[in-house]
């Protein structure tokens, strides 16, 4: 029954080709735009780490000048940071940092060039499921030895070692040598939730080494650095001792209990600062697990938030038009709907065959809809250009093309719901003596 | 005028008035404030820096090695690029201008750091900056050599001059002339008091999206520790060959060190402002595309509506009403549809505007955009229906007499 009904929803539109393509541009449009949008949102407002995204957690600590009423800030001081990897009561914890560092290639065909670097401990790979492509991370133990080795990213792989396993292999950065432990497979979670703070939607890092060797190589820090009192002093060590905030620090608890008693915890060590005239402001210390971040930071740009409300409108007004063009359509084989109804059909059935014809045209609406979405992602892409941050995941992936279709073809057939009931009371007297 | 016979033929089509006018609401909505939002986004990306844009660009230069010698690189560098043909003026810079990264710093009138601050972008640069820089001193002077403190990253900070911008000195002193504010001394977290020796007309900040873009500063401090941003100012015309020789220049002069970041400053202004010109060129499309759906919608209401009754029409034909009588019948009821079409999108406009500005911070939306808009869509809307009208128009009193 269904084919034939989906038969005669092809015949209707044939016959009436002009209409029905007009409604078809309708519903293409007005969806093919609002998935534009609802990818943004659903990529930079989605969750990065959907299976653990509940056991990480961001700490903040309200450290600040008592006299500004800013917002407690985003990340942590070294002192801070250094006495939390004191305690081990979280499952793992890591603290990182961004630096920027020059490496020289051995190969003396490359100039040398600059990278984008993290320093991390150890905890840093397995809290967030870094996937390795060879080798792998470093023990807990290498973060207090100082021992020089290095994660590199696939991409500065293949620049240096042209893809092969480096594992073992050295390195010159920033003038002294490395030991290559694993190289990572690609990795861009989005947004980047260990670092929103700088940049959310930008490139990983290219290499990562144990943290404790930014401070005792001096690497050059790159990345968002805060102070609310001026540093007392001048060099590396008066710096570590300041109240800068530029550490990135998180930790993985596994239930509400672990996390009560880790806000516990800060919150006692944050007493005990205070009593030593750090923490002037009252002690306000929090826990976000990702999710609870990216809100907290307003990952999602006001530019996106703008335009889906724009979008909804959009949308509704070709719907609104569906409406209208179905109505026209319906009413305008109100004769053929009289045949059928003389000839026995129940309205049941009238209306089973205009909800498919609805379908239908959603369905076609639906599928050019996905054209009109790529087509617009690709236009966001190139109006967003290459350096600003990394638009791979501008695209419609499979959940969203079935999502395009599914929403044509549900809103076609709610905008038809008046049009088809008209259509099931046509009076079949009148039309049977136009005849 | 026949607006009675109108409003009643009207209310038997009560749903095809209903869709066409809140097609007409949204679409108002719409339009009107993406229009405002476009705007406001020009308006923003027009504010001038201060700077010479177009004949200015920057480049870093990285030294590493054992061999690098920061101090003795900069003064060569800067040696050099300043005999260059074509060149203006070069300064060495902690941060440019627009470029988004940079370092602010709390600045107050007393000693306290709990007292009150205003938050200023600083530029550590020598007395070339304000010819490289193309600034104007509207009072007081530029830096002397001599009072350039060349500084090694790490080491304290010496100075105890400034000069500040137009903005900057009527935050600290909000009634006072430019003039009345050189000599005062302006604290700054963490440094000696600093003298405001100079002030200049305007200097914005490296962040676009800052409150306090144009709060700015100039400290006399020569920085160089291994990654020393060099910015330069060119005779006009001469900035895309200068950008190829100073860096093959650079380059050459020097193996213990890579260039970086060689950029024109009008490319950074665009990369800085490159989500709001998007965001721009989406909401034209967005415009447009809802516009002709729109219109598409009108037509195709207003064909459906006159095909239904055509036979009406060839009645009042026969009765004697004029080809313009009919054509007038289907402009004003059109007319009566956009109406209250605009009558509600005035009302969706002016809340969404009210929307944009609690929840995103935007502006209050001037008062003639809900007025202009309400007349620009009830035009289109008279526009797309001319073409169906006049069709209706034509239809011939003998249709009449026909039997269907």
């Amino acid at each position: 029954m269904l084919l034939y009904y989906l038969r005669l929803s092809a015949l209707s539109y044939r016959r009436n080709p002009i209409l029905s393509s007009l409604m078809v541009l309708a519903v293409a449009i007005g969806i093919g735009a609002y998935m534009v949008i609802y990818t943004l949102n659903y990529v930079m407002g989605g969750n990065p780490i959907p299976h653990k995204s509940d056991t990480l957690f961001h700490v903040q600590m309200d450290i600040g000048n008592p006299s500004e009423s800013f917002d407690p800030p985003s990340q942590l001081t070294y002192l801070d940071s250094k006495a939390l990897m004191q305690d081990s009561r979280a499952i793992r914890q890591t603290m990182s940092s961004k630096f920027v560092s020059i490496i020289e290639p051995d190969n003396p065909e490359l100039r040398p060039f600059r990278v984008a670097g993290r320093g991390a401990s150890a905890d840093f790979f397995p809290m967030f499921d870094v996937p390795f492509l060879y080798g792998n991370g470093w023990d807990n133990s290498v973060d207090e030895s100082l021992q020089q080795v290095v994660v590199l990213s696939r991409e500065l792989n293949e620049q240096l070692f042209g893809g092969q396993d480096s594992t073992g292999q050295s390195l010159l950065l920033e003038g002294t040598h490395f030991q290559v432990l694993g190289v990572i497979d690609n990795w861009n979670p989005v947004p980047k939730f260990y670092d929103v703070n700088n940049g959310p939607f930008d490139t990983g890092e290219e290499i990562y080494l144990p943290w404790n060797l930014i401070p005792s190589l001096e690497l050059p820090r790159a990345g968002n650095t805060s102070c609310h009192k001026p540093v007392d002093g001048v060099g590396w060590q008066a710096f570590l001792n300041s109240e800068c905030v530029w550490i990135q620090y998180w930790v993985e608890l596994q239930s509400a209990e672990e996390e009560a008693d880790y806000l516990n915890f800060i919150n006692n060590y944050a007493a005990e600062q205070k009593q030593l005239g750090r923490f002037e402001k009252p002690i306000n210390n929090k826990l976000f697990d990702v999710e609870e971040w990216m809100i907290e930071l307003e990952v999602l740009p006001d530019e996106t938030r703008i335009l889906s409300a724009l979008a909804v409108m959009l949308l509704a007004v070709c719907l609104l038009n569906t409406i209208g063009l179905l109505l026209s359509k319906f009413l305008s084989k109100s004769a053929e709907i009289g045949v059928r109804q003389a000839l026995g059909a129940h309205k049941g059935s009238l209306f089973i065959q205009h909800v498919t014809e609805a379908g239908f045209i959603g369905l076609i609406g639906g599928i050019l809809g996905t054209g009109v979405a790529s087509l617009g992602l690709e236009g966001i892409k190139v109006l967003l250009g290459e350096n600003l941050m990394q638009t791979d995941w501008i695209r419609l992936d499979f959940t969203l093309v079935a999502i395009t279709i599914l929403l044509a073809v549900t809103c076609t057939i709610l905008a038809g719901l008046y049009p088809i009931w008209r259509a099931c009371h046509v009076n079949p007297a009148i039309h049977l003596k136009t005849q | 005028m026949e607006t009675g016979p109108i409003l009643r033929a009207m209310t038997r089509n009560k749903l095809g008035v209903i869709l066409i006018s809140l097609q007409i609401a949204f679409t108002m909505t719409v339009v009107i404030n993406a229009f405002f939002i476009i705007n406001e986004r020009s308006r923003l990306m027009a504010r001038p820096s201060g700077l010479d844009e177009a004949n200015t660009f920057f480049l870093t230069s990285i030294g590493f090695g054992e061999n690098f010698n920061g101090a003795v690189t900069v003064a060569d560098d800067l040696a050099m690029l300043r005999q260059l043909p074509g060149v203006v003026d070069v300064t060495v810079t902690n941060a440019i201008p627009v470029s988004g990264s940079g370092s602010n710093s709390g600045v107050r009138l007393v000693d306290d750091e709990s007292a009150p601050a205003a938050y200023a972008a600083y530029y550590r640069v020598d007395e070339h900056a304000v010819e490289t820089m193309d600034l104007d001193i509207i009072a007081g002077r530029n830096f002397t050599t001599q009072e350039i403190q060349w500084r090694k990253s790490g080491e304290a900070i010496a100075t105890d001059q400034l000069i500040i911008s137009r903005a900057l000195a009527s935050r600290m002193f909000p009634e006072r002339e430019p003039s009345a504010v050189l000599g005062e001394t302006l604290y700054i977290s963490g440094l000696p008091p600093h003298q405001v020796i100079g002030i200049v007309e305007q200097l914005q900040g490296p962040w676009p999206t800052n409150n306090n873009l144009e709060l700015s500063m100039l400290q006399p401090i020569h920085s160089f520790d291994g990654a020393d941003t060099y910015l330069l100012r060119t005779a006009p015309g001469e900035r895309d060959r200068l950008m190829v020789e100073v860096e093959e220049m650079l380059v050459a002069s020097n193996g213990s060190r890579i260039i970086r970041n060689l950029m024109s400053l009008e490319r950074t202004r665009a990369e800085s402002y490159q989500v709001d010109s998007a965001m721009s060129t989406i909401l034209w499309v967005v415009i447009v595309t809802l516009v002709f759906i729109t219109c598409m919608g009108i037509v195709g209401l207003a064909v459906f509506g006159i095909n239904r009754r055509r036979k009406q029409i060839g009645t009042r034909r026969a009765l004697g009403a004029t080809r313009m009588q009919i054509l007038r019948h289907f402009m004003v009821e059109n007319f009566l549809v956009s109406g209250l079409g605009v009558t509600l999108g005035a009302v969706l406009t002016i809340g969404f505007g009210i929307g944009l500005t609690s929840i995103f911070n935007m502006p209050v939306m001037a008062w003639y955009y809900t007025p202009l808009g309400m007349l620009a869509l009830i035009v289109i809307g008279q526009v797309a229906v001319l073409g169906p009208s006049s069709g209706a128009a034509r239809t011939e009193p003998a249709i009449a007499t026909r039997s269907v």
